[in-house]
């Protein structure tokens, strides 16, 4: 399954300054080890040491935050857009 | 300005030169020396930069504030400038074309503490700011940070508030205004910002989906000052005024409680931020006081972690008629639980009858026509009395954050006419009124 990724700005340093990358994998815990395996460190910045997503970071599968759908094993079919978004506070 | 009181920083030094970014005047940003992540203490110099880039952290103001005396304030504007050594703006601010908000009344409320069986109950009341709510507060400071950094728009995602304050200050400014809102936002919200920016964005969605909208655009174009987005640390040091003037107008002291509204959770933080940075500053005394947080019932992710005793704050789809709280995942959530077990208080949340039940409470006993934010807290006040967590002894401050015209269709159908009748003297002795 091949998906787009939106990378946020502080992420971009990895991607060589692109901010829309394409991945592979069928779950967003395969697409973000093969983001890693493109572009080495970038899934640490996105997961803590236990390996779940960052107090932080809002990642979106199509229009859907993944944690209301079921977090890193949330489906990714082929040609969906995968978003890291930085969380921030203030309407 | 002589001795340097230099902010409490964990860990790291600056990935630069302590300063600010080329291209921006010095001073630009006060007494601000650098902007510091809250989660791992991580540093990078000022600039429009909002997420660490270690761990994604909210990164804050950090300061090094000069002695500041209350006389130099009390002998400043009648406005949020007066404590312009302690936020990230400008000795020069008051030239800036702005808004003024700001030192808005705190207002004894005898008849509301006598009908709660509360001593002494205060309200601040921030909907007397120019567009009648907190929000112009913040938006005063981000639009100094996005005037230094040369932004070429100045915009927002908004369940509304802040869309008015932002559309308004846009226009005094002279600065194109683009804001984003909820398409099923309250229609006086639409209004009061549509008057003022030509560029009004309602997106079909929740409030979470603007904000995620606006992240994206903040990501993509350049020149864009997203308020709440990109300059957000400068815009949510604004918050801070209303904890500054809540102390200066009680005599430069803390009160023994405040209940606060809870959104994104923003505004909790900032004004317990600015108790501490008054107390560190010698400003007030230091003494114990108790934080409240305040929710509805149909967006009450926070009151529910901590009613759970959690730090994992699910988020929620909301569902309430006070959609100026219904920001479903907050950000700030994790340190609004915080602040309120450290400091012995408590987060509680109520039903939208108890919210139209707060909102005619306050207006009848205050004269205070409050919005559904406010109607909440004064409900949760009213609530956290009740269940003994709340101590009607001590001096209490609830915060009213914007005005009941903005959202009158809450109440429209539950208040109105006592009787309907002829004009006649004796139709009028009938109804019972006289």
């Amino acid at each position: 399954m091949s998906v787009s990724v939106r990378v946020p700005t502080i992420l971009r340093t990895y991607t060589g300054g692109e901010s829309e990358v394409t991945a592979q994998g069928t779950t967003l815990a395969e697409v973000l080890d093969d983001l890693e395996a493109s572009y080495s460190g970038i899934r640490a910045r996105i997961l803590d040491d236990n390996g779940a997503l960052r107090r932080f970071v809002n990642v979106y599968v199509g229009n859907d935050d993944v944690r209301f759908l079921d977090d890193l094993a949330t489906p990714t079919p082929d040609g969906t857009q995968v978003s890291v978004i930085p969380a921030v506070a203030g309407g | 300005m002589s001795a340097v009181i230099a902010e409490q920083v964990t860990g790291n030094t600056p990935d630069n030169t302590p300063g600010t970014t080329p291209g921006i005047r010095e001073g630009a940003f006060g007494n601000a020396r650098a902007l510091i992540c809250r989660e791992c203490g991580h540093e990078v110099e000022l600039g429009p930069h909002y997420a660490c880039m270690e761990c994604f952290g909210p990164l804050e103001i950090a300061y090094d504030f000069p002695v500041v005396t209350r006389e130099e304030i009390e002998a400043g504007p009648r406005n949020i400038w007066r404590y312009k050594a302690l936020l990230p703006v400008p000795t020069d601010i008051e030239q800036s074309p702005n808004m003024e908000p700001g030192f808005t009344r705190l207002l004894r409320a005898r008849n509301l503490g006598r009908e709660l069986g509360i001593e002494t109950l205060w309200v601040k009341d921030d909907s007397t700011n120019p567009t009648n709510s907190f929000k112009d507060r913040v938006v005063a400071c981000a639009l100094s940070a996005a005037t230094e950094f040369h932004s070429k728009v100045f915009a927002c995602p908004s369940t509304g508030n802040l869309a008015n304050a932002v559309a308004a200050a846009g226009a005094r400014a002279g600065i194109k205004t683009v804001v984003f809102i909820p398409s099923n936002l309250e229609k006086p919200k639409q209004v009061n910002s549509a008057v003022f920016t030509e560029s009004l964005v309602a997106v079909n969605g929740n409030y979470d989906d603007v904000n995620k909208l606006a992240s994206e655009i903040a990501g993509e174009e350049d020149g864009w000052a997203f308020v709440n987005v990109n300059v957000r640390p400068y815009y949510a040091e604004g918050s801070k005024t209303l904890g500054y003037e809540i102390a200066e107008q009680l005599g430069w002291r803390l009160p023994d409680q405040i209940v606060i509204p809870v959104a994104s959770g923003s505004q909790l933080t900032k004004v317990h931020k600015a108790f501490q940075e008054l107390v560190k500053l010698g400003l007030v005394e230091d003494k114990p006081y108790k934080v409240f947080g305040a929710q509805a019932e149909g967006c009450s992710p926070v009151s529910t972690a901590y009613k759970a005793g959690t730090d994992a704050i699910r988020p929620v789809k909301p569902d309430t008629i006070a959609k100026s709280l219904a920001i479903g995942n907050p950000a700030d959530g994790i340190y609004v639980l915080d602040i309120c077990r450290e400091t012995g208080g408590a987060v509680e949340d109520i039903t939208d009858d108890e919210v139209r039940d707060g909102i005619v409470l306050l207006a009848r006993t205050e004269g205070i026509f409050t919005e559904t934010a406010g109607g909440t807290t004064v409900g949760v006040l009213k609530k956290l009395v009740e269940s003994g967590q709340l101590d009607p002894t001590l001096e209490t401050v609830v915060i009213n954050t914007g005005h009941g015209l903005k959202t009158l269709d809450a109440v429209a159908d539950s208040v109105g006419p006592a009787a309907t009748i002829d004009p006649s003297y004796a139709a009028f002795v009938k109804t019972g009124l006289a």
